[in-house]
């Protein structure tokens, strides 16, 4: 649409009254970070710069220790996603036999069953297969999807047939067609999967609340919480440099990776 | 071959192409489920499992550990609907689903619609309205907590420097599903709002053209283009909304722990309490129930419903 300068003006106020709203909190916490606790209890704007909030967040937390989990958990998950999921898509698109169908609905009804409503029975089974406290309990569990298998199964669709059969003219088994070509292929919507994968691995919060019990796989989301609630003397500053901590990973991910993810999540969307 | 060629018609041609044929059928089948084995395998026990034993939990009395003691049919479920606490906290959920729900969508068109303008540095503000999704639950927690605090929180200075009353926005139960529910809009925009953007740039860039031609204005071009073009999207972002809110946990156990008076004490947070806190897991379970039939009923919903009225490219 072409606009007059007028309303791109009014465009631009609207734009950036909207931004600042919006970032606002998180805008709030990084300042907060780097002030002294004096000054965030007097209330008054910041006087002094300071690192000391990280220091102590780091100092008297495993901070290290919940960061390296998270990155572990959410890695792994990320991985066996996209294993699982694009496995999944190829005999979807590119096998046909007896029961796919019934199996693709099986798929879906997955989707319909929401992880909060089978949470107990979940806990349960973790707990009997003495996977509490461990990175398998954190990460199994997680691998299947519906959503990533279903994502994978569209952009696969759009590989030419032709090709499948020109491979299978010149004896190329159907695994070796989908490392050597399909999956190549297929890059942008496996990294767009991967970013979505991670992310969403790095900002759980129910399950590892649930399945861990000591730090020694605690992760970074359960750690702020914990950072939140020990801090008797309302050391908001020290929160606010966890939080920050917590939250730079999944941003730079998303500033990287925002236009795949977007194009990958409307397309999940719309078709 | 062993077969007598002189006594080969055509059934035995036919005999053999069948077997081929089935052979082949039985092999890609193979290789089908080779594919499809690990998903299979693990739906199977991290999905479908639980979510049986779910219901057969609901039907008995469970000891500390999960273990069934008692057969008590469907004594959970009447005792449930019967109890205060959990009658509210349904109450609370889709209360909690209509602050949250229509105001995030709301805005995010808003934003969305701003975005999609082709503007110089337009991309910088794409990415500060998208960039919530990269805020895990437990960080946006902490910072509305923070603005939140009685006596040090933002919103209360700001109150008073304009001369207004405090507010206890997480311990006033007039306020505390409020303050929650603005939470969770800031949390839930950016997603929102990547989708709607995506939504917009998928619409057909001709057909404003030809309305500008006819000197259609802006307003026209959004109520007659945009909106009709974007209802599939929009029809998307409402129900994976809804879903999002009836699932919400994190936010009310690092805010409020579903106080004052269970007044944020929603259906995620009752199930946990009752299982992980009181033990009570057959309880549990039969509230899990009702949690897995509610999102049924908006997913199929979202498949039916959102095939038919809603208008596709």
């Amino acid at each position: 649409m072409i606009l007059s300068t007028g309303q791109k003006l009014l465009f631009y106020v609207l734009l950036i009254i909207s931004a600042l709203l919006l970032a606002g909190p998180a805008i709030m916490a990084i300042v907060m970070s780097f002030m002294t606790n004096q000054d965030i209890l007097t209330g008054s704007l910041p006087t002094k710069f300071t690192i000391e909030n990280y220091v102590s967040a780091f100092n008297g937390f495993p901070l290290t220790e919940y960061l390296f989990n998270s990155f572990i958990v959410s890695f792994v998950i990320m991985l066996g996603q996209l294993i699982l999921s694009s496995l999944a898509a190829y005999a979807f698109v590119f096998i046909e036999f007896k029961g796919r169908d019934l199996l693709f609905y099986l798929f879906i009804a997955t989707m319909m069953v929401p992880f909060e409503a089978s949470i107990i029975p979940n806990f349960h089974l973790i707990r009997d297969l003495d996977w509490i406290d461990t990175y398998s309990g954190l990460t199994i569990p997680f691998f299947a999807t519906a959503f990533g298998t279903f994502l994978l199964r569209q952009n696969f669709k759009g590989i030419p047939k032709e090709l499948r059969e020109a491979s299978q003219i010149i004896g190329m088994g159907d695994f070796k067609f989908f490392l050597t070509v399909v999956l190549p292929v297929s890059r942008t919507s496996l990294v767009t999967l991967g970013i979505y994968g991670f992310l969403t691995a790095w900002n759980m919060y129910l399950w590892p609340l649930l399945a861990t019990t000591n730090d020694t796989v605690r992760t970074v989301q359960i750690g702020l919480k914990q950072l939140q609630t020990q801090e008797q003397l309302n050391e908001w500053g020290v929160i606010m440099a966890g939080a920050v901590i917590v939250i730079i990973p999944t941003l730079i991910l998303l500033f990287l990776g925002q236009k795949k993810l977007q194009k990958g999540l409307t397309e999940g969307a719309v078709k | 071959m062993s077969m007598n060629p002189t006594l080969e018609t055509n059934e035995t041609y036919m005999y053999q192409f069948e077997r081929v044929k089935k052979s082949a059928r039985m092999k890609s089948f193979i290789k089908g489920m080779l594919f499809l084995f690990p998903s299979i395998l693990l739906f199977s026990v991290f999905v479908f499992y639980p979510m049986f034993k779910t219901i057969y939990l609901s039907f008995y009395l469970t000891d500390a550990k999960g273990s069934t003691t008692v057969f008590v049919g469907l004594e959970n479920y009447l005792n449930m609907f019967t109890n205060p606490i959990f009658l509210q906290s349904i109450k609370n959920t889709f209360l909690f689903v209509f602050y949250t729900v229509p105001p995030t969508v709301l805005i995010s068109l808003f934003l969305a619609i701003l975005a999609n303008e082709n503007l110089r540095g337009i991309g910088l503000f794409r990415t500060i309205y998208s960039s919530t999704i990269g805020i895990s639950v437990a960080a946006a927690s902490v910072f509305w907590l923070y603005l939140f605090n009685p006596t040090m929180g933002l919103l209360n200075k700001f109150l008073e420097a304009f001369g207004g009353e405090p507010v206890g926005w997480l311990t006033d139960p007039a306020w505390a599903l409020l303050s929650v529910s603005v939470t969770t809009i800031w949390m839930n925009i950016g997603f929102t709002f990547l989708i709607l953007l995506g939504g917009l740039q998928s619409i057909d860039r001709s057909l404003y053209e030809s309305a500008e031609v006819e000197g259609s204005g802006y307003f026209y071009k959004l109520r007659r283009i945009t909106i009709p073009m974007l209802s599939p999207t929009l029809f998307f972002v409402i129900t994976v909304s809804m879903i999002n809110s009836f699932q919400t946990f994190g936010q009310i156990d690092i805010l409020t722990q579903g106080g004052p008076a269970n007044e944020t004490s929603l259906i995620v947070y009752s199930i946990y309490r009752e299982a992980f806190v009181n033990y009570q897991f057959g309880s549990a379970s039969a509230q899990a129930v009702v949690l897995f039939i509610l999102i049924l009923v908006m997913t199929v919903i979202q498949f039916k419903l959102g095939e038919r009225r809603v208008h596709y490219q």
